[in-house]
């Protein structure tokens, strides 16, 4: 069953076509990625996914159902969670403080009965740091939940913000560039926690990256984007060997 | 000794040690044993100056929005309680240009319901404006603001059936006891303080660090900015009504824009993010400008008149003041941090406030 389908969506600005005429659909299940050149608009691709963006031209379906217009609120509610290419943490809180705000979505207590701290209140927001820690402790982020978010490493940044997408109970995770500024053993790392967290959460995982290696290891379909235009999709092997996206990205070997 | 200090008991004893040296300061003012009504007045007045800028903290400390309305919503809170508590017999002394409107001419409420009717009709207010206000970013968003407030005014000024106008209203009844105010003040900032601590509160601090990413995890950003604001302005309008019983009369004067900027000033001084600071600095701005009062009068030094001393100069001192502390103390006096035993201590033992960072702090 396809999760997440693209229709036809097309993205302009002003004279701009980011993306053109794009067609995807990821897989249950699966971890599918997203690949092309700077500028290819990848991420513009992401931003129409998550209602950051809506659409010129064609639909967003999440589960069959349409979801093109809706605000990045409400499609994360649906169960789609995304982290962002350049971290976006809740820097100056604490990573279980991070955790817990991404649980605030499903809360039923309104402000009144919370703020006056009311039993039922009370025990909700209990069951919050419980579920919150426990992630954490999944994660093997529970040590540092009393940490200011900004002062982690780098590599703990990343996994925070997606341990922050898993905590809205998302069954879809898109990760844009995921591996950005690692280096390669803090890839290979990223790439099995990639792989643990599909299995545990049973999640769905659409990626876009430019670390090749990690694309290559873990996608199981690619999709190929270049000026806004899906160029090849297939599996690795099958991109890797296609002419025009070597031509367009991977690059030709001067001496082959 | 700083392991028994950290105690939990110990802090007991200290907090409860501290409750009962404030209520028995208040209760010795209180019953005229100490101080005078002078400095009881300035008291009271602090203790509405911390409401008001605990709510606008709110606003712009904790979630994140610049907004400047705040002399606005005070003027709702107090025109509310001095139309509906003044006693019926003195009305039509007040209102002898133009007469009151016949129905709130009949209407006399007590003054906790007349109090927090202003701050539900401050709230009002702010909900409606927030509709169109809030889709704006800081600076459009503060512009906004400032020029609704200054809108209230001038409404309030020409609605002569209903405020009077620019004669004001005289006669409101007045408390006779501090405890009305530092009651209100202690039971607004309670709630405010648990409305921050609980998980809207956090959705609140999201907003602030960062729109994009507190949208990507579901919160609605217009529904918890309208919440806040309309909550900051539900408390304005109480801290605007308690005035308006310190100083029996109201005015459309009073509530001037540069008034909001008293409580920037304070959110400012004591720091955005943290409501011990802002009561801090509540009380101190208050007092300050009350004994930078020498300043506007004017001075003979041996026979000798010095010029310098003139009305205004206190204004002059002020902002100097303040420029020193932007330059100096950009956080305020406490940041984002509030003020805690552990803290205390920390700085009388010039141990400097261990910082929450672990080893290795990423750079960014």
């Amino acid at each position: 069953m396809s999760v997440l389908k693209i229709n036809n969506v097309t993205m302009q600005f002003g004279g701009v076509t980011a993306v053109n005429n794009l067609n995807i659909e990821v897989q249950e299940g699966r971890i599918e990625a997203l690949i092309g050149p700077n500028g290819a608009g990848k991420t513009t691709a992401f931003n129409v996914i998550t209602g950051v963006y809506s659409p010129t031209k064609g639909n967003v379906f999440y589960k069959n159902e349409n979801i093109t217009g809706l605000t990045p609120d409400k499609i994360t509610k649906k169960g789609i969670a995304r982290t962002f290419q350049n971290i976006r943490l809740f820097k100056n809180l604490t990573v279980l403080e991070n955790i817990l705000i991404a649980n605030h979505l499903r809360i039923n207590s309104n402000f009144l009965s919370s703020t006056l701290r009311m039993p039922w209140s009370n025990k909700e927001e209990r069951q919050m740091r419980e579920k919150s820690e426990m992630l954490l402790d999944k994660l093997d982020l529970l040590r540092l939940k009393n940490e200011i978010a900004h002062s982690l490493p780098y590599g703990e940044q990343r996994k925070l913000e997606i341990a922050r997408a898993l905590a809205t109970d998302a069954d879809l995770l898109l990760l844009d560039e995921p591996a950005a500024g690692m280096n390669p053993s803090e890839t290979m790392e990223l790439s099995s926690f990639i792989h643990n967290i599909r299995d545990e959460f049973h999640l769905t995982i659409f990626m876009i990256e430019h670390h090749m290696d990690l694309v290559m290891e873990i996608s199981e379909k690619i999709y190929v984007l270049d000026f806004g235009q899906l160029i090849a999709e297939g599996t690795a092997n099958e991109v890797k060997n296609d002419q025009r996206v070597i031509e367009a990205y991977l690059g030709v070997e001067e001496d082959a | 000794m700083m392991d028994k200090l950290n105690n939990k008991n110990n802090k007991l004893i200290l907090n409860i040690l501290l409750i009962i040296i404030f209520a028995s300061i208040i209760i010795l003012l209180d019953t005229k044993k100490i101080g005078d009504a002078y400095i009881r007045r300035i008291l009271n007045l602090s203790a509405i100056y911390a409401i008001v800028s605990v709510s606008m903290n709110l606003v712009n400390g904790f979630t994140g929005l610049f907004s400047l309305g705040q002399a606005g919503f005070m003027a709702i809170g107090a025109y509310t309680v001095a139309i509906f508590t003044v006693p019926l017999a003195a009305r039509a002394k007040i209102f002898y240009i133009t007469p009151q409107n016949p129905v709130l001419a009949q209407i006399e409420l007590p003054f906790v319901i007349a109090l927090i009717l202003g701050g539900l009709l401050a709230a009002l207010v702010a909900l409606l404006i927030g509709l169109p206000v809030l889709r704006l970013k800081s600076d459009y968003l503060a512009i906004a603001t400032l020029g609704f407030s200054e809108i209230i005014r001038i409404v309030f000024t020409n609605i002569k059936s209903i405020t009077d106008g620019a004669l004001g209203i005289k006669n409101i009844p007045t408390m006779p006891t501090m405890w009305v105010f530092f009651g209100i003040a202690i039971i607004s900032i309670g709630f405010m303080w648990l409305l921050i601590d609980s998980s809207y509160g956090r959705a609140f601090k999201a907003i602030r660090e960062d729109e994009v990413a507190a949208e990507a995890m579901g919160i609605n950003l217009f529904k918890h900015k309208v919440m806040s604001f309309s909550i900051g302005a539900f408390f304005a309008g109480i801290g605007g009504g308690l005035l308006a019983t310190l100083f029996a009369t109201v005015d459309p004067n009073q509530f001037y824009f540069p008034v909001t900027y008293n409580f920037l000033l304070i959110i400012v001084l004591g720091g955005m993010g943290s409501i011990s600071g802002t009561i801090i600095a509540s009380f101190v701005v208050t007092s300050g400008l009350e004994i930078l009062r020498f300043f506007d009068e004017p001075l003979s030094l041996f026979g000798l008149n010095i010029p310098l001393f003139r009305p205004g100069l206190r204004m002059v001192i002020f902002s100097i003041l303040l420029m020193v502390l932007v330059l100096f103390f950009r956080n305020g006096l406490l940041g984002q941090k509030e003020l805690s035993w552990k803290l205390i201590f920390d700085l009388l033992s010039g141990k400097k406030p261990r910082k929450k960072t672990g080893e290795g702090g990423a750079a960014q």
